[in-house]
């Protein structure tokens, strides 16, 4: 008998105004799965995320996690359910130092759930998960304040904060965008070592080479539809995509 | 050759960051002269200054208390262009309740502060969702259309208002009451919003996506910041009222929603201390100038013009900086 999908979504529709952001997107995801979601810009891959998280609600069409449906949602009620999220454009309290950005996730009422409010001394956990991510425990830049990190920094700092809220199902918005390749390269154990740990991860990236290098299964968008589904290497030569990619001849 | 300025912290600062600081009495007065400061000055002015200038200070403290009502909500991601909406409507529900119930102030101040709190948390809380310049619009708004409705329908006394409210007990009572609650709001709110429950409310007013996004409820945070800051406003309008012995529609005037914007800038936003020292500055300001006659506003706008291009951070930031931290010039290379 096959198990049902942690996240399952179908008929999506979202229209903003006159544009069809999401026409008819239906997918899912298995547990322990690596999905990655590539399109070309403006393919809907960003509202997708936006969708399922809560952020912005679907003209049509439903979104089950675990069999409980959970279209239109508030994003808070959705995180504490065990989907976390990081954004493409990096969205840290500029005013806060590093480790100190990662209170705000901590004080959450998910992983009050989840260790019964005994997580200690928040400013200790902060501290680990920063290192977890590469931000170096003997050096100042975990008490920097955030608005004076480089991106590759505020980008680590993104995932730090969507890790700290424990989720069983973590949602990537172009994590390796404007990282350099030796920082991409530092990122993809960190990565792999989450799907050690169990967690379903939904990659959605530009850079198709590491992505596929991690991924189990590819999906492509195009016009707010998927035009693909499959292994990385099946996706990639399939004619559709060829075609999104690159224009017709 | 090149200069810039280098600002280094003190020693002390570092000596006494820790259990460290009880090893000697110097290291324990720097950290408690700050402390210490406001509650000594404060108790002292109330001894020292003639019944005038007592006077003032009731009504500086009150500007105090406003002041640091906008600081918190300005923390926490709304600016609030109308502190008279909890200023008047605490200071109508204390004169209503001792007018028609003859509910004496030791009963009306606090229910005052408590249903006004909520009172004003329920006027605003279908505007929450707005952010930056349309909260705003909508705080300055209400209180002026309250005064309006006061004015057409006659409730509440109407034009006139009530007079002949009863007094508190005697002047010392009045001093001692809002000194105290002033210095407990300033600790206490410094102390919360130092605490992990005021880092949400920080990181609501810098990204609020990024909270909800750390699955919290940011609209349940707005309205306990709300409710914690128009308390705050009540409870000074309640006191006021009993300590003029009147209420009328003065309470919802625009002074008590622009000297405490004016007092917090001119102190330091971000701080609470900041916008009490911004009020202690700016209300003996405006009596000292009232010699002046119609020539007082403009030395008062000229003062806070000053003031903010010479310390654009506000007092407080300058203050603290120079005290922990000491300045020297180094070379460049």
């Amino acid at each position: 008998m096959r198990t049902s999908p942690l996240l399952n979504v179908s008929g999506l529709y979202k229209n903003f105004g006159g544009v069809q952001a999401i026409a008819g997107l239906n997918f899912e995801i298995a547990k322990g799965e690596l999905l990655g979601i590539i399109g070309p810009n403006g393919s809907g891959k960003t509202t997708a995320v936006n969708l399922i998280t809560g952020f912005v609600k679907p003209t049509e069409g439903e979104i089950h996690y675990r069999g409980k449906n959970i279209t239109g949602r508030p994003p808070y009620k959705i995180v504490r359910l065990g989907i976390a999220r990081t954004f493409q454009m990096v969205k840290p309290f500029y005013q806060l130092p590093a480790y100190k950005n990662m209170i705000i996730p901590l004080y959450s009422p998910r992983v009050k759930q989840i260790t019964g409010g005994k997580y200690g001394d928040r400013d200790a956990v902060a501290l680990d998960l920063l290192e977890e991510v590469g931000f170096e425990r003997d050096s100042f830049v975990a008490y920097k304040v955030a608005s004076v990190l480089p991106q590759g920094y505020l980008k680590r700092l993104e995932l730090a904060k969507a890790i700290a809220l424990q989720p069983d199902l973590i949602i990537l918005d172009e994590l390796f965008s404007g990282l350099s390749l030796a920082e991409v390269a530092s990122i993809v154990p960190i990565i792999e070592k989450l799907r050690q740990q169990g967690k379903t991860i939904i990659m959605i990236e530009h850079r198709l080479k590491e992505l596929f290098r991690i991924a189990d299964r590819v999906i492509v968008l195009n016009y707010g539809q998927k035009i693909a589904d499959g292994k990385a290497a099946d996706v990639i030569n399939s004619p559709e995509v060829k075609n999104a990619y690159l224009g017709s001849e | 050759m090149q200069k810039r300025k280098e600002r280094v912290d003190r020693g002390i600062k570092a000596r006494s960051n820790d259990v460290f600081a009880l090893s000697s009495w110097r290291e324990m007065l720097y950290l408690a002269a700050p402390r210490l400061l406001p509650i000594v000055g404060l108790l002292l002015l109330s001894v020292v200054l003639s019944y005038y200038w007592q006077r003032v200070l009731l009504s500086v403290s009150v500007f105090a208390l406003l002041a640091i009502s906008w600081d918190i909500l300005a923390q926490s991601g709304m600016v609030s262009l109308g502190q008279a909406l909890f200023f008047g409507t605490g200071a109508y529900l204390a004169g209503n309740m001792n007018h028609y119930f003859g509910w004496p102030p030791y009963l009306t101040i606090p229910l005052a502060t408590i249903f006004g709190g909520v009172l004003c948390t329920l006027f605003l809380i279908p505007v929450l969702r707005l952010r930056g310049i349309y909260f705003s619009m909508v705080t300055l708004v209400l209180p002026l259309m309250l005064v309006r409705i006061i004015e057409a329908t006659r409730i509440f006394g109407g034009t006139e208002g009530f007079s002949g409210l009863d007094p508190l007990p005697n002047k010392w009572v009045e001093m001692y009451l809002i000194i105290t609650v002033l210095l407990t709001a300033l600790f206490g709110l410094r102390r919360l919003m130092n605490s992990d429950y005021g880092l949400v409310l920080k990181g609501i007013n810098d990204n609020d996506r990024s909270v909800m996004n750390a699955g919290i409820n940011i609209y349940w945070f707005k309205i306990q910041a709300l409710f914690i800051a128009s308390a705050l406003g009540a409870f000074a309008g309640a006191f006021m009222t009993h300590v003029y012995m009147f209420v009328g529609m003065p309470v919802f005037a625009l002074d008590y929603s622009i000297l405490p914007i004016a007092a917090a800038v001119v102190g330091g936003i971000g701080t609470l201390a900041g916008s009490m020292l911004g009020a202690f500055i700016l209300v003996p300001l405006s009596e000292i100038l009232r010699g002046l006659g119609g020539l007082r506003i403009v030395f008062y706008g000229l003062f806070l013009v000053v003031f903010t291009v010479a310390i654009p951070g506000g007092i407080f930031h300058y203050i603290q900086r120079k005290y922990h931290q000491f300045e020297r010039w180094v070379e460049v290379e």
